[in-house]
């Protein structure tokens, strides 16, 4: 089918002059000339796109990267032993980055997994992306798989005992990034990945999760405090027996983030978490968090929590979906979206869907939008707590549920300090 | 201590008179106690007094040691040493109890200029004032209010009464749903409080409150207005006669 003309026309806009990194194996070429051809099919995202309707993709169609200012303080995992591996401008920075060695890990620059003519990423690499795409096109998604160049790949064939954290750092105020990480996590196998920094004015990430039977995949991951962010990021898991995927991510201030969450639930008995708190401050804050969680297999649990705190013209969105095919009987589904509003400026947007094809199934779905409770205000306020301290205390409890989705106290701990300093700094 | 002047409150949103003129004054380290009919303006008058917005104050005056508590916020009325134990103490989930003592308790002593207290100390402070009204290290860290029984809840206002140490403390029905321990355990906790510098007006229906907690003077609230004043022995009258009675006296 033919693209209209105003799609057709942005495409060809932002893609002109881009071509699909050079060298690589020809498996890897192989990929990247099929993303771009999809991606060319497709078209890049307008308005009218159905998952686009209430968040404007202008600010990633523009073909000049916008200039953002570097943020000095990006809040990172400092407390955290963790095995580093740093992204500054979107290219791996060997001097800032630990060795790449972990026992129970085996990790590579993506740079160098795609050079490789034998290489496990050959049969991932694109492959969770484009089962995404089943029902919906995830544009940006693809645009990573075709242009990507680094990256981060992690295989875990044991429980890594130490996070790995992949930091991105900015030093060129234009700079546009397209990162790829892949990950593989074996039978039996346990990872945690912490994502955290600025990345880059215009920030592309794709992340890949493949994992086995009985293996356990986290991630934790921390947006902020860049005021003049746009990212666009994708997660792809596919979940094999009794395996677990949970994932959170704290989003602070950014102009234009949109985060995607696409799971597949293959294996029988598989769990799924994934949550997100987002605070934002002004007209040119907007957060969206597109999830799309398929169950194709039988007991398995998946889980969205999901709060955005919003005030002075501040937009939230959210868009999730839970989608259960036939065979997936004793399905136990649950998503939650909710915002605080803290003035009348604010707006969220919400679009929970439900698909059910099977008859044993528990889900529920609930979306609420809300000001501070002013009966608790009070009683804060009577008890000698100064009404924005009173304020910061609710908002801290209405994203505790999401924050507790966290499942290492530390982690969860970290961020809530994060939390707390925004709301000190008040944004 | 306070002293209250022709106060009259009226609902802001809608046109409607609540107290209509209520003069009250409570000396240092006295208690008073005032009762009244369901509806009479009692708890109005405890918001009114602490601050809560929903009222307007279209005449009269409320002091606190010759200050001016009408035109401050409800924080530093607190600050300044006035404490309200609500009728219905609020849930807040996601806020834990500690959490919520010791925030209180720092913005105070910061509001005054005084040292804040660490989480140690304050932890200290807290574990000997729970013990008395026996308060649970488990209820300390639950989420303010929320899942506690009534009882519960009626002792937790009076924990952070002993704890913020105010001296003008306002008491709306915290008899009410109270077993006969429990009024015991609070009834201790507030003559533990009683002290030359500290006074109570404390709001009840019923006069078994008045058995353990006794008062200076009782009051009788009724359609916005104190109806009349007395020693222990009113409380007594309205006990056996019922407020019909007294309410027909006046008139
Ligand atoms: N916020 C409010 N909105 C509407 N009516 C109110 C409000 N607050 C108090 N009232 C009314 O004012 C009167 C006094 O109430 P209240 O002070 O609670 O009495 P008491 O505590 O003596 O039972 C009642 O008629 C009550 O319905
Ligand atoms: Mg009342």
């Amino acid at each position: 089918m033919a693209l209209a003309q105003a799609k057709s026309d942005a495409t060809e806009a932002r893609l002109s002059g881009m071509q699909i990194p050079e060298g690589g194996a020809g498996w890897a070429r192989a990929a990247r000339q099929d993303a771009l051809d999809r991606l060319t099919g497709m078209g890049l995202p307008q308005r009218r796109d159905e998952y686009w309707r209430f968040t404007n993709p202008a600010e990633f169609l523009k073909p000049e990267t916008p200039r953002a200012e570097i943020a000095l303080d990006a809040p990172g995992f400092d407390d955290t032993d963790v095995l580093r591996v740093v992204f500054t401008d979107g290219v791996f920075d060997a001097e800032a980055s630990d060795a790449l060695s972990q026992e129970g890990l085996e990790i590579e620059r993506f740079a160098d997994a795609v050079t490789k003519h034998i290489h496990w990423i050959k049969g991932l690499l694109g492959v969770l992306e484009t089962a995404g795409q089943d029902r919906v096109d995830r544009p940006f998604a693809t645009f990573n798989t075709a242009f990507a160049e680094d990256g981060v790949v992690l295989r875990a064939t044991g429980k890594v005992s130490k996070p790995v954290h992949v930091e991105y750092r900015r030093s060129d105020d234009t700079a546009e990034a397209v990162l790829r990480h892949m990950v593989r996590v074996e039978d039996g196998a346990e990872l945690t990945l912490l994502e955290s920094g600025v990345g880059a004015s215009r920030l592309n990430t794709g992340l890949e999760v493949d994992i086995a039977d009985r293996g356990v995949f986290h991630h934790v991951r921390m947006q902020g405090r860049d005021h003049e962010r746009r990212a666009a990021t994708h997660v792809f898991a596919r979940l094999g027996e009794e395996s677990t995927f949970k994932s959170f991510t704290l989003s602070l201030n950014g102009m234009m983030t949109r985060n995607e969450v696409i799971i597949t639930l293959k294996g029988d008995d598989a769990v799924a978490h994934v949550a997100g708190a987002a605070l934002g401050d002004g007209r040119d804050f907007h957060h969206d968090d597109t999830v799309f969680i398929t169950h194709d297999a039988v007991n398995c649990e998946s889980r969205q929590v999901f709060k955005k705190v919003l005030r002075n013209g501040a937009t939230g969105v959210f868009q999730g979906k839970i989608l259960v095919q036939p065979d997936a009987q004793k399905t136990d589904g649950y998503q939650i979206s909710q915002s605080l509003l803290l003035d009348e400026d604010a707006n969220f947007l919400a679009k929970p869907e439900l698909e059910i094809y099977a008859d044993d199934v528990q889900c529920s779905h609930g979306s609420t939008s809300g000001a501070i409770d002013e009966t608790a205000l009070f009683y804060l306020k009577s008890r000698g707590i100064p009404e924005d301290k009173a304020q910061d205390l609710l908002v801290l409890a209405f994203v505790a549920e999401a924050l507790a989705e966290i499942e290492d106290e530390d982690l969860a701990e970290t961020l809530r300090t994060q939390l707390a300093g925004w709301l000190e700094r008040r944004r | 201590m306070l002293k209250i002047s022709g106060l009259k409150v009226k609902l802001e949103e809608e046109d409607k008179q609540i107290l209509k003129g209520v003069d009250l004054e409570v000396g240092a380290g006295q208690v008073h106690a005032i009762m009244g009919p369901n509806g009479s303006g009692k708890s109005t008058l405890s918001y009114v007094l602490s601050g809560r917005d929903g009222y307007e104050v279209t005449e009269g005056s409320a002091e606190l040691e010759g200050v001016d508590l009408l035109d401050m916020e409800p924080e530093e009325r607190a600050a300044a040493g006035l404490f309200l134990a609500f009728q219905y103490p609020v849930e807040i989930p996601g806020v834990g109890n500690m959490t919520f003592l010791r925030t209180a308790y720092n913005a105070q002593r910061k509001a005054r200029g005084e040292e804040e207290a660490s989480a140690a100390e304050f932890l200290k402070i807290v574990r000997e004032k729970a013990k008395d009204l026996k308060i649970d290290a488990e209820m300390l860290k639950r989420p303010v209010n929320v899942g506690f029984s009534g009882g519960e809840k009626k002792r937790n206002e009076i924990l952070q009464m002993a704890v913020l140490e105010p001296k003008m403390c306002i008491l709306d029905e915290t008899d009410s749903g109270l077993d006969v321990d429990a009024m015991k355990l609070v009834s201790d906790g507030v003559n533990a409080l009683r002290n030359e510098g500290r006074s109570f007006l404390v709001i009840t229906h019923y006069q078994r409150l008045l058995d353990h907690i006794t008062p200076d003077v009782v009051h009788i609230m009724a359609n916005g207005r104190i109806v009349k004043s007395g020693g222990p022995e009113l409380a007594l009258e309205v006990e056996k006669n019922g407020y019909a009675d007294l309410m027909d006296e006046v008139q």
